[in-house]
């Protein structure tokens, strides 16, 4: 079996954009089957310990999906539609937390077939601000703890994105002091 | 921190500093705006202890606290790793998908 590429992660300084890249020992047909089947997507998208639920999952231009992420009793909500889907290619979609409906990411999955059974999967994500970008790249769970370090009064207020590690902020946010009607 | 590197002219003049320590008047040199507003700006920078600013030399050269980065860094790893993981368990139902396919 060859050797599995760990996932490469680059962040832009010219526009708020994430761009993830990763090899898959599998094909882009299955590749792209995983993200477009929810009882095959809800399997590996989230974090280990939150359990996913998908309400809707329509991947094809113009549809629309909706998942909830339950942890500790709570329930995180997110959503976005589905702006062109093709086939074993492309999947361009958009990205929202509920509890920050204004705060939308634009999502573009990349599959290029590396032949021999392959695939190299490059997913951006363009974020509203670079605020929001750092707050996506994981910093947020650590605000506290960074204001403490640097003596510093820091208030998150941009939730978004980046699949599944959106959840572990919604959850981090909430235990930092946003207002429970935040989420 | 993060609030005080949201602003793309602080950002830049951190990406210069990396270079080394410059002068207030070496950093506002490329922009169009005042040395004052590049004050205002490097003033941001210090409350956040991203830069710090000598206080003997008369000139007073801006310096970047790389640890700060150094921290920003490890983040930034740490969620690679989360994406890693969550790719491994794509790697699994991939891994099941073909078992499926070849029974």
């Amino acid at each position: 079996m060859p050797e599995v590429k760990e996932a490469q992660i680059v962040l832009h300084d010219d526009v708020p954009m994430v761009t993830i890249t990763r090899e898959f020992d599998a094909p882009p047909e299955s590749v792209f089957r995983a993200h477009t089947d929810p009882e095959l997507f809800a399997q590996w998208i989230g974090p280990e310990y939150l359990a996913n639920t998908i309400d809707r999952w329509e991947c094809r231009d113009g549809g629309e999906w909706r998942y909830v992420s339950r942890h500790d009793g709570e329930e995180y909500w997110f959503r976005g539609c589905f702006h062109e889907v093709r086939p074993s290619e492309v999947i361009v979609q958009t990205f929202a937390f509920e509890g920050f409906p204004d705060s939308v990411s634009l999502e573009r999955l990349e599959l290029t077939d590396l032949g021999n059974g392959r695939t190299r999967l490059t997913a951006t994500s363009l974020v509203d601000s670079f605020e929001s970008r750092d707050v996506v790249t994981g910093q947020a769970e650590h605000y506290a703890n960074l204001a403490d370090q640097f003596g510093l009064r820091v208030t998150p207020h941009h939730v978004s994105i980046c699949c599944g590690d959106r959840r572990e902020f919604a959850r981090s946010t909430t235990s930092s002091g946003l207002p429970a009607n935040a989420v | 921190m993060f609030a005080a590197l949201a602003d793309p002219t602080r950002r830049d003049i951190v990406t210069r500093l990396s270079d080394g320590d410059a002068t207030v008047t070496e950093l506002a040199e490329p922009y169009e705006m005042s040395i004052q507003a590049v004050s205002k700006h490097l003033k941001v920078l210090e409350s956040a202890r991203i830069v710090t600013r000598s206080r003997e030399a008369q000139a007073r050269p801006v310096h970047l606290e790389a640890e700060v980065f150094d921290i920003m860094d490890a983040f930034v790893e740490r969620h690679r790793k989360r994406v890693e993981r969550r790719y491994r368990r794509l790697d699994a139902v991939l891994s099941d998908m073909t078992e499926t396919n070849e029974e």
